[in-house]
């Protein structure tokens, strides 16, 4: 289907991303979501017979998986699953440099300011427009390193062997309903590979975006470091708006092996009318290190909850995330971490902002089984309210078996003080600059664990949203 | 398995149960018993076994029983507890022995009152057997019976509780009545697979004072299970302070499901000490209504074998200015678990909300297990609140500290455990309630050690 383009002087720039092109798919699975459209996910993709069964296996648990409404928001239930179209792809085969890139994708990649940040900071480029890579640049001194990086569709077929190996393994597809439906109908994110030793110096990055109408977005990114790796992944997203809701249900696999070390940093901004429902975990073998640093802006409702499954002793995992939701939106997000081996440490540092009628809910999982030593857990959780309709919830889960751990968690509420917004109102501040400063050093501890430019566009992003909240 | 909970949950139930449209014939009420009551306790009582027997067990997919099990107070086998011999209410009388000052004393076995003991109230305070209270205050019952509803998770045995209640204490004390002797209730059970439904139901006037200690016990250990209920409601300046003593034995179940409104300026403080039971859950509900209200929550939990204690509670502030302190400590011994399942409700408009909420966990053991869930929902902006949890075996400073003194390992660790659960009861604020309190906490380890 095609969408009547806006002049792009008449588009006003609520947020970033608040804007959309006109679409041009070659393919189109229609819509609705049934064995007749794994089949044609499949032939249009190419996919062996053990991904095509795979599929479908994955299809039968999705429908039998009732909705989580049990510990989850009811406005889950206003998800139409048939009317969204599964697979949608403007050109199947992902470039290889820029002036390849057509050029309604590059004029949003210019909006959201991505080639410039590419040109300073990126040592590749993965950018996913609707269901595939339209644009991947890896720079000549990673591949020389060994370092595999692509978009999953072309892992699959290039590196089968590694690939099958850890393919839904971190995230089982009956994990939940969403990751099963993830499952069914993957389509693009990326795939990573860092050989043993090798210490990746610049952080990799991929943009996804959707551009369609009612249309669900299904990444799939797989990231493996071998035996004393290091990497640093980072994702961002926008969205531009529409009347109905768009559906975002990605799954995210790390696996740390020995001394290996991943950060995956995710910075999102989807407009109110998303619904983002994303399963991410990794598992860190013994002496690695798996962190997640999320910020979640934007979309209708995000359910996202980033795990560690510490498998190895010594084994380190490490939540930063900083949600903000302004009215009409719900962040749920939070954390999981499951100490699966003695002496092994994690820490989750969540701090949330409500504005207008927005709603931020923590939800978080700390699991320390039985017959284990030495494990440690930090948990802070705080939220800040700027007005009176705001809404936060914290809702926790500690479970500590045996007298060798030890556990803290810590949570707080509040406001913005009064007096500080006095004191720089006193020195020259509107009280909206004094507001937005406030909040910005309520994240700034965790901001500054954000790549430079990510924590530049943050701070933007957070001016944006807090544009008209007071006064 | 949901999206927040991709690790399998101990101790898996099946799905609920069908509802228990067929309930035990055993527990079926007998209605005409209630001829002499007041009409529109009949028909609650009715309704409410109409509901008991609609309502299925809480499963799997209940949140209130998350890392819980339903199947833990099933009624399979039970009946409603019998007659008793004067051998057993002798042995329920020699085993009342508690505080040494108090205003009244009501000692129930099997839910039939066998000792009343009033002499000590004054400034017009009134604590009558539940029965009685009908009968005489009926008016002030049909006002506040059970009119806050179990929303908890236990909403089934709540309407169980109001099918069956015949016993209990009723504690009235009117406007600006400060009574200063604590009021004790000891409520006993005996015989095998027997069922008891304790009542207490406190109404405090405007500025009354009123301090009530009740005891859950068992005569021998017997498999055996409590369904108890206790309402307070706090007047206008008022202050209660309310003990439940769960003292029941290793073999039996206790379930205790209390709910409490505090009105303008009122204080009430409930402690919740959970000592036996192979299975005790406490479900706490605290509405601070009125502005300037103010509630502290209370817990302490010693199990050791294999005991499970469940504790979920609420603090639900619905006005402006509102306090409330919640302090839950638990110590752990051999293969026992701890569920602490706590929530902050800050209504809409509820503003300059101060609430606290902490649950501490002394692991004592390899085979311990703690958890905790506590929990904020907070819709107002201008608030302070906050919650802590944290599980930690005993400190190795500390034990070489006493250890270093002369003091054995085990006595140390002893040692410690007091009085690590000893800031809880000391918030009482009352020295004879403290002491008592502390006395059987030390009769608890002195039985473990045996």
């Amino acid at each position: 289907m095609s969408v009547e383009t806006p002049d792009i002087a008449d588009i006003r720039a609520d947020s970033v991303g608040d804007f959309y092109f006109p679409e041009n798919h070659v393919y189109d699975a229609g819509y609705g979501l049934s064995e007749k459209t794994i089949d044609y996910i499949c032939d249009v993709k190419n996919d062996p017979d053990w991904v095509r069964e795979f599929r479908k296996k994955a299809l039968k648990v999705f429908e039998e998986k009732p909705m989580p409404t049990h510990w989850a928001t009811t406005d889950l239930n206003n998800i139409k699953f048939e009317e969204f179209r599964y697979y949608l792809a403007g050109d199947r085969k992902a470039k290889r440099s820029w002036d390849d890139v057509p050029e309604e994708v590059k004029k949003t990649f210019e909006r959201l300011g991505i080639p410039e940040q590419e040109r300073k900071f990126l040592a590749g480029v993965e950018a996913q427009y609707d269901s595939e890579a339209a644009y991947s640049n890896v720079k000549k001194v990673v591949e020389e390193q060994g370092v595999i990086f692509m978009n999953s569709t072309e892992a699959l077929q290039q590196h089968p062997e590694i690939f099958r190996k850890w393919f839904g393994k971190v995230i089982p597809t009956g994990d939940n309903k969403f990751s099963a439906l993830n499952s069914a109908v993957f389509s693009g994110g990326s795939f990573i590979y860092i050989p043993p030793g090798v210490k990746v110096k610049h952080p990799l990055q991929a943009y996804f975006r959707i551009n369609s109408e009612q249309f669900g977005q299904f990444e799939r990114t797989l990231i493996i470091a071998d035996e004393g790796a290091e990497v640093m992944y980072m994702e961002g997203c926008t969205a531009p708006k529409f009347e109905t809701a768009t559906l975002h249900s990605a799954v995210v696999e790390l696996v740390a092996m020995k001394g290996a070390k991943i950060q995956y940093v995710t910075v999102q901004n989807w407009s109110s009318n998303v619904f983002n429902l994303v399963t991410k975990r990794g598992i860190a073998h013994e002496d690695a290190e798996v962190r997640w640093i999320d910020c979640n802006i934007g979309s209708r409702l995000t359910m996202k909850y980033p795990g560690v499954v510490m498998k190895g002793r010594r084994a380190r995992g490490e939540v930063i995330s900083i949600a903000l939701a302004n009215t009409g939106q719900h962040q749920d997000t939070g954390a999981k971490m499951i100490h699966a081996a003695d002496e092994t440490t994690s820490n989750v540092i969540s701090k949330s902002i409500s504005i207008g009628k927005g709603r931020a809910t923590y939800r978080g999982l700390v699991h320390i089984p039985k017959h284990l030593k030495g494990c440690k857990n930090n948990t802070e959780c705080d939220a800040l309210l700027i007005n009176s309709s705001s809404r936060t919830d914290t809702y926790p889960a500690i479970n500590v078996r045996g007298n060798e751990h030890a556990t803290q968690h810590e949570a707080s509420v509040s406001q913005v003080s009064a007096e500080q917004i006095f004191y720089m109102q006193q020195r020259g501040l509107s009280e909206a600059e004094a507001m937005s400063l406030s909040v910005n050093g309520f994240i700034n501890d965790l901001v500054r664990e954000f790549p430079m430019e990510y924590s530049v566009e943050l701070k933007r992003l957070i001016d944006l949203e807090m544009e008209g909240s007071v006064g | 398995m949901s999206v927040a909970a991709p690790i399998a949950e101990p101790e898996m139930e099946k799905p609920s149960s069908p509802p228990l449209s067929s309930a035990p014939t055993e527990l079926t009420p007998d209605f005409s018993k209630l001829e002499d009551a007041p009409e529109w306790f009949q028909s609650r009582a009715r309704a409410a076994w109409e509901e008991f027997q609609a309502l299925p067990m809480p499963g799997l997919r209940d949140e209130h029983w998350r890392y819980s099990q339903s199947k833990n107070l099933s009624l399979d086998g039970l009946h409603l507890a019998g007659e008793t011999t004067e051998a057993e209410k002798q042995a329920a009388m020699e085993g009342s022995k508690g505080l040494s000052h108090v205003a009244a004393r009501l000692i129930f076995l099997n839910d039939r009152l066998i000792h009343s003991q009033t002499d000590g109230l004054e400034h017009g305070v009134v604590v009558l057997p539940f029965a009685e209270a009908l009968r005489t205050h009926g008016d002030v019952l049909q006002q506040y019976l059970m009119k806050r509803k179990a929303d908890l998770g236990s909403e089934k045995f709540a309407a169980l509780h109001l099918a069956h209640v015949r016993a209990g204490a009723v504690v009235l004390a009117p406007k600006n009545a400060v009574l200063k002797a604590p009021i004790e209730i000891f409520h006993w059970v005996s015989g095998v697979n027997s069922l008891v439904f304790p009542h207490t139901l406190i109404v405090a006037g405007d500025h009354a004072q009123v301090t009530v200690l009740d005891h859950h016990a068992s005569l021998r250990d017997e498999v055996a299970q409590s369904v108890a209920v206790a309402d307070f409601v706090a007047g206008n300046g008022s202050h209660i302070t309310y003990v439940n003593s769960q003292e029941l034995a290793d073999s039996a179940r206790a379930l205790h499901i209390s709910s409490t409104t505090v009105a303008r300026d009122a204080q009430v403080k409930a402690l919740q000490l959970q000592l036996g039971a192979s299975f005790a859950r406490s479900e706490s509900v605290s509405d601070l209504a009125g502005e300037g209200s103010r509630s502290d929550m209370l817990g302490v939990s010693l199990p050791f074998s294999s005991q499970i204690v469940d504790m979920r509670t609420l603090q639900n502030h619905l006005a402006p200015r509102t306090y409330s302190d919640l302090l839950y400590k638990n110590a752990l011994y051999d293969k026992t678990r701890t569920i602490f399942s706590g929530l902050i409700n800050v209504a809409d408009g509820a503003h300059y909300t101060d609430a606290y909420q902490k649950c501490r966990n002394l692991l004592n053991s390899a085979d311990s297990e703690a958890v905790s869930m506590p929990g904020l929902e907070i819709n107002a902006d201008q608030v302070k609140c906050s919650h802590g949890a944290t599980s930690a075996p005993i400190s190795e400073d500390e034990l070489f500290y006493l250890k270093a003194r002369g003091i054995p390992d085990q006595e140390s660790r002893q040692l410690i455990a007091i009085g690590f659960v000893e800031d809880v009861i000391s918030r009482l604020g009352h020295e004879e309630l403290i002491e008592s309190l502390d006395r059987r906490i030390e009769e608890k380890f002195a039985r473990q050690a045996a």
